[in-house]
């Protein structure tokens, strides 16, 4: 009979640094639950209070409709944001993505420098943009339309760097050794290489400009979150409903058709 | 001039021709690891030259390094009446633009259409939308394209996406692509080591061609021996990141070559 051969340990060893580096993540975590997230007893008397005959989400039912033919206009008027700051940002998000890459790029402090624009844009909130915006534009859509822009170059500019970075390099190489332009070789070679991926991100950037549309409304950027705001600043509980539903409506709408979208195309 | 020089440059005897490209003490080193080392030859216009060697010899660095793909640290290379190594970016671009090179991977745009394919070998002297996509590119343009379809036998595919084809005829786009620049010269970077030996003889027949009914000059990497012998007119051997060897192709002999295929003896 041959002897059985012994199992590895469970656990591989570990050093002293990894250990404290282990500590330190798990006291961060702790931590922050401890500063930060509700006390239980809080949450649930909170939550009581919702449920009461006069608590917010008894008042939202029925939701009222009755102002739907204002609030339809609010909500084409925030899918017209989303369309419009979504298209300039994806175009802008093109040349950024462009210099951002490494064998494109004309020269690496260009390259830097607009990595850490598309970084910039994408750090900061869409909120604050808007905020940014009404200051430079006033109250109203422009800044919404501004604000989505300026994420989006951020977002996409980021996708579709990596894309390009992808690509495989022999057919640049190829257009380059026949004489090609710089721009003729992006645009020949490196587009169409990168056309899926450059589908996929735009779809999901159309998403997220109609979701983030309807937070903009909140700091005064135009769209639908205006009339939410004023409608809870009013206590309006049951057209406040009535607006989030159909915003519900307008987001998975959104989000099927770009589905088929992908689905069609990629 | 030198030996080789005089070699290239008189052919029947007597009569003297312009050589189509001059090299001479053409170094390239990587990290201090030298891989050329001082190479001279010349080539008459109109011949299929085959350039052998064994793996890491140095012969795909001495093609990028003709059409500075790949930047020589030291020689003198003059091609097509440039000196090469003198020219600013945008004379460079111009000379490209004579050089056709076909590719061990064919490098195409997978994308993209044929016709497509085949169309961007304008952008060697067009620019533009009109030079990106066949559906953007003038009358001509597509006509000629077609033309050069015709020419390597894929004028039925030219719809076809490029990804949806053979290996074989990959390559052929590739070289109808190459036809579409109008080269005054062909590189060819080992253009049959990815083919099945049928369809890179037939590609090999196809450059050959080339050389023979268009009159232009022929580089190629070599990597099969008995291509070599059938395909070309004048053979050179790398080893050391020297020219080993240099002589007629009809003066060569089979035991002679192999050398420079066996990676053990040529390094």
């Amino acid at each position: 009979m041959t002897d059985l051969p012994v199992p590895p340990a469970r656990f591989s060893h570990r050093s002293l640094p990894e250990y404290v580096a282990i500590l330190l993540v798990l006291a961060l975590v702790v931590s922050s639950l401890a500063a930060t997230a509700p006390a239980l007893d809080k949450l649930s008397r909170g939550i009581a209070r919702l449920f009461a005959p006069s608590g917010m989400l008894m008042q939202m039912f029925p939701p009222d409709f009755s102002r739907i033919v204002p609030i339809s206009w609010k909500l084409l008027e925030t899918l017209q944001m989303a369309v419009a700051g979504c298209f300039l940002g994806l175009l802008l998000a093109i040349p950024f993505a462009i210099l951002a890459t490494d064998r494109l790029s004309p020269h690496p402090v260009v390259r830097h420098f607009a990595r850490a624009v598309i970084a910039l844009f994408r750090t900061v909130p869409d909120l604050v943009w808007a905020i940014i915006f009404i200051i430079i534009v006033g109250l109203g859509p422009a800044a919404g339309v501004m604000a989505i822009m300026v994420d989006k170059i951020g977002f996409a500019g980021r996708f579709f760097a990596e894309a390009m970075e992808e690509t495989d390099p022999g057919p640049q190489d190829a257009l380059r050794a026949i004489g090609a332009s710089r721009l003729g070789t992006i645009v020949s070679s490196v587009f169409p290489a990168c056309l899926p991926s450059f589908t996929a991100t735009s779809l999901f950037a159309l998403e997220k400009s109609v979701r983030g549309s309807a937070a903009l409304g909140l700091v005064g950027a135009g769209g639908i979150g205006v009339d939410l705001k004023v409608a809870f600043d009013l206590f309006n509980y049951d057209e406040a409903l009535a607006i989030i539903l159909m915003m519900l409506v307008l987001v998975i709408a959104v989000e099927q058709g770009s589905g088929w979208i992908r689905r069609k195309l990629i | 001039m030198n030996a080789h020089l005089a070699l290239a440059t008189t052919l029947n005897g007597s009569t003297k021709v312009e050589p189509v490209l001059v090299v001479s003490g053409l170094a390239k080193t990587f990290d201090d690891r030298s891989i050329l080392s001082g190479l001279d030859f010349a080539l008459a216009p109109g011949q299929s030259t085959a350039l052998i060697g064994a793996n890491g010899s140095g012969k795909s660095t001495l093609l990028k390094c003709l059409i500075r793909l790949i930047e020589p640290s030291d020689g003198k290379i003059e091609m097509l009446g440039r000196d090469v190594r003198g020219l600013a970016p945008r004379d460079l671009r111009a000379f490209r633009a004579q050089v056709g090179i076909v590719w061990q991977r064919h490098n195409l745009v997978p994308r993209l259409s044929v016709l497509s394919n085949v169309i961007h070998g304008v952008q060697s002297r067009l620019s533009g939308p009109r030079a990106w996509f066949q559906a953007l590119a003038p009358a001509e343009v597509r006509a000629e394209a077609m033309l050069c379809l015709v020419r390597v036998g894929l004028a039925d595919r030219a719809v076809a996406r490029v990804d949806s084809l053979s290996g074989g005829q990959q390559q052929r786009v590739a070289i109808a692509r190459m036809l579409m620049q109008r080269p005054a010269f062909i590189l060819a970077d080992e253009p049959d080591a990815s083919l099945d030996p049928q369809t890179g003889e037939e590609v090999m027949a196809l450059l050959l061609s080339l050389v023979r009914e268009k009159g232009l000059s022929l580089l190629m990497i070599s990597h099969r021996l008995e291509h070599t012998l059938e395909f070309s007119d004048r053979i050179l051997g790398i080893a050391q990141g020297r020219i080993a060897l240099d002589l007629p192709t009809a003066d060569a002999d089979a035991a002679g070559l192999r050398r420079f295929f066996d990676h053990q003896e040529a390094s």
